[in-house]
């Protein structure tokens, strides 16, 4: 396998990993707080909130995944370009409204499909150019 | 008006150069060889040790903080299709900070993506 295949390769397995940790995260998140119910802005209020999130699993699953996001991210970052990184992230939300069709069973306004369609076609676009472009950065040790 | 457009632009700015800081600190780490356990945790422990990540991550804590903000003042509607444009500052960025070779195809794709992320968010 060439080196470009190797590379753009690996750092497809990474984005990958990246968009499944930041899709599951953020939902776990999302299903968590709704658990814990509407936060009330006072300092009881955000005390019962704070104290009710680190005693919930789902919360904690969900910040185990975000974990995973951010540490996938930084692995990514140290070969491939930020602007072939940033926008491949942004497949997230055609993710989120795939799981929101199929799992949640939420109906998708053609105004969003149109905005997911861009998405997809601008990740593509994105994705035929080299990962790595910064000849500093590949000779650094 | 000229609160949440000044609030606004420096969310994007400080979100984005907290992220370049971030990428330069990583690329500075050196990638792992192999995608091995081993060897990406010796990596992700040469990376907190880097001072650019540690540059980075207080500029995105700020960056998030006016996200709350902002949030406070405009219905989401208006401010996450807004901070789409970090797409585009970051992209500069890379291009003109990290001397990234962002060529013409990957502008499109970039735009496209900005654009898509804005009508998804808009809702």
């Amino acid at each position: 396998m060439s080196h470009e295949r190797k590379l753009r390769l690996k750092t497809l397995v990474v984005v990958f990993a990246m968009m499944v940790c930041a899709t599951t995260g953020d939902s776990l998140l999302k299903r968590g707080m709704s658990q814990i119910g509407p936060v009330t802005l006072n300092h009881a209020g955000l005390v019962q909130a704070f104290r009710l999130a680190m005693t919930s699993r789902t919360i904690w699953l969900a910040i185990l995944f975000l974990i995973g996001f951010m540490l996938s991210n930084m692995t990514v970052l140290s070969w491939a370009d930020y602007s072939y990184v940033m926008p491949a992230s942004a497949i997230g939300y055609v993710a989120v409204t795939f799981v929101g069709m199929t799992v949640l069973g939420e109906t998708v306004s053609p105004r969003r499909w149109m905005g997911v369609a861009l998405i997809c076609v601008g990740v593509f676009l994105v994705g035929q150019t080299k990962p790595s472009t910064n000849a500093i950065a590949q000779a650094m040790p | 008006m000229i609160r949440t457009a000044v609030t606004l632009a420096i969310f994007v700015l400080s979100g984005s150069a907290g992220e370049l800081a971030v990428t330069h600190g990583m690329k500075k780490a050196g990638a792992p060889d192999h995608l091995r356990i081993k060897q990406v945790f010796s990596f992700l422990a040469r990376a907190f040790r880097n001072g650019w990540f540690w540059v980075g991550v207080p500029l995105m804590a700020l960056s998030f903080y006016l996200l709350m903000v902002l949030l406070s003042w405009e219905p989401i509607s208006l401010v996450i299709p807004a901070s789409a444009l970090s797409y585009v500052v970051g992209t500069l960025g890379a291009k003109y900070i990290l001397k990234e070779d962002v060529n013409g195809v990957r502008w499109a794709g970039v735009l496209l993506v900005c654009v898509g992320v804005a009508i998804v968010a808009a809702g």
